[in-house]
Order: C-alpha cells, then structure tokens, then sequence
C-alpha cells in the first residue's frame, strides 16, 4: 500500500467505529415494541382515541366481537375494504359485533376526503400518532385484529383483498358463535 | 456518528408520501401492467414497484 502507515490506522478505525454503530442502526428495533399482541395474555392494549363525534375506547366496547381495522387514505386495499366492512357491520351487529375502524393518516384533512368519497357505516378512530398501531405491532397496511368479548385477540390479519372476505368472515361467524 | 443510532426504522404506517403516484417510476400504468407481468413470468419477481396499491408494500 501506498499511504503512510498513520494514516491507513485511522481509517480502519474509522471503518471499525462505523461498523460498530451499523449493527446498532440495523438490529434497533423499535424499542417501545410492547409484546402485548403476541405476549403471553394476548389481551388487547385499550385505547382513548378521537372518533367522528366522540371519543372512541375499546373497553367500552367490552363484551362485543370486535373487528379491529388499521387504516390509511393512501392505501388502495383499504379502499376495497370498506364497502365489505360496511356490509359485515349492518350483517352482524345485532349479534353483538362492532366494527372500529383506527386511521392512521399524518394529515386529518387526507382521512376526511377519504371518507367523503369511501363512507364508513361503522366506527372511525383517529390515530394520527401512530401509539396503536405500535402498541398492536402492525407489520403492513391495513392490519386487522379480531378482538373476542373477552378481550382478547383472536386473529390477526395483513393486507385485504377480495379473497380475503369469504374467509375473514367465516372467521367472524365462527367467534360469535363460539360462546365467552 | 453516535447520532445515527437515533434513526428508526420506517414503520408501515408512515409510509403516505412513498405511496402517492409521484414517488413510483413508472408514468402510464397500462405500460407497468405489461412490464411487471414480464417480471413476473421470467423472473419470477414481483412488487417492489409502489406502496399503497399493494397496501402491506410487499407486494
């Protein structure tokens, strides 16, 4: 090698300090990753979040089926399925089934001109911080928890598309005849 | 340097802007169909194109 011998030791060093704080940026996972979803109660986390008119909590909703939906303006499969959550809301929602449907758009504006063109039959929450879908451990857009009377989570489910709804739904049917 | 240990990583919530028409690289749609179905049938390869129409932006 051409260059002096100094000089290759500091950039090795740099090249070794750069490497070190790489594996730190890399295997960062989100560090406030509440195992609740997955964890050992799969107890679904409560939350206090603005609605279309008054605010929306799960625990009042205790005792129902829920079909937990994490949506965003911006995504397309969330479009699909709103006509389809409109549908299985009216269907189920004397056998105790409410849908709520978490958006989690930056802008609130983006949220509301999504639902003047796509309306929602069913609740709308508005989580422009993104704390629920964190505290629920969404991996894509839209995510989906089935929530039991008990509380607890049932199912999970990532993305939408048609084929999905003969299945989610019989998976709906399923839980509200199974009795708590 | 130590800064960066700060950065986290994008969470798929976050991804609005990405998924506007501006951010993917091709213009007219009927002409992506064509190039991702070549893709896929001689590749094997698919999405990778857009976030938002495939929703979860892995497909």
């Amino acid at each position: 090698m051409a260059g002096s011998l100094p000089r290759n030791r500091f950039l090795l060093t740099l090249i070794v300090l750069s490497g070190m704080h790489f594996g730190n940026i890399v295997f960062a996972q989100d560090h406030d990753f509440s195992a609740s979803a997955e964890g050992s109660e799969n107890q679904a986390p409560d939350f206090d979040l603005p609605g279309k008119q008054v605010n929306v909590k799960l625990s009042n909703s205790q005792g129902k089926l829920v079909y937990l939906d994490f949506w965003a303006s911006w995504c397309g499969p969330c479009r699909q399925s709103f006509p389809w959550m409109n549908t299985i809301q009216e269907k189920y929602r004397s056998q105790g089934f409410e849908v709520i449907a978490v958006n989690l758009d930056a802008q609130h504006e983006d949220a509301q001109k999504f639902l003047a063109t796509t309306p929602a039959k069913f609740t709308v929450a508005f989580d422009s911080q993104g704390q629920t879908p964190r505290q629920y451990g969404v991996k894509g857009m839209p995510t989906s928890y089935l929530i039991g009377r008990d509380g607890k989570i049932i199912a999970r489910h990532t993305g939408f598309s048609a084929a999905d709804r003969d299945k989610l739904e019989q998976k709906i049917q399923t839980s509200l005849e199974t009795p708590q | 340097m130590t800064a960066c240990a700060g950065i986290q990583p994008v969470q798929p919530w976050e991804k609005g802007t990405l998924a506007k028409a501006e951010m993917t690289f091709e213009g007219d749609p009927l002409d992506n169909n064509f190039t991702e179905h070549i893709y896929f049938s001689k590749e094997g390869a698919s999405g990778g194109s857009g976030v938002g129409g495939g929703g979860c932006g892995c497909n």
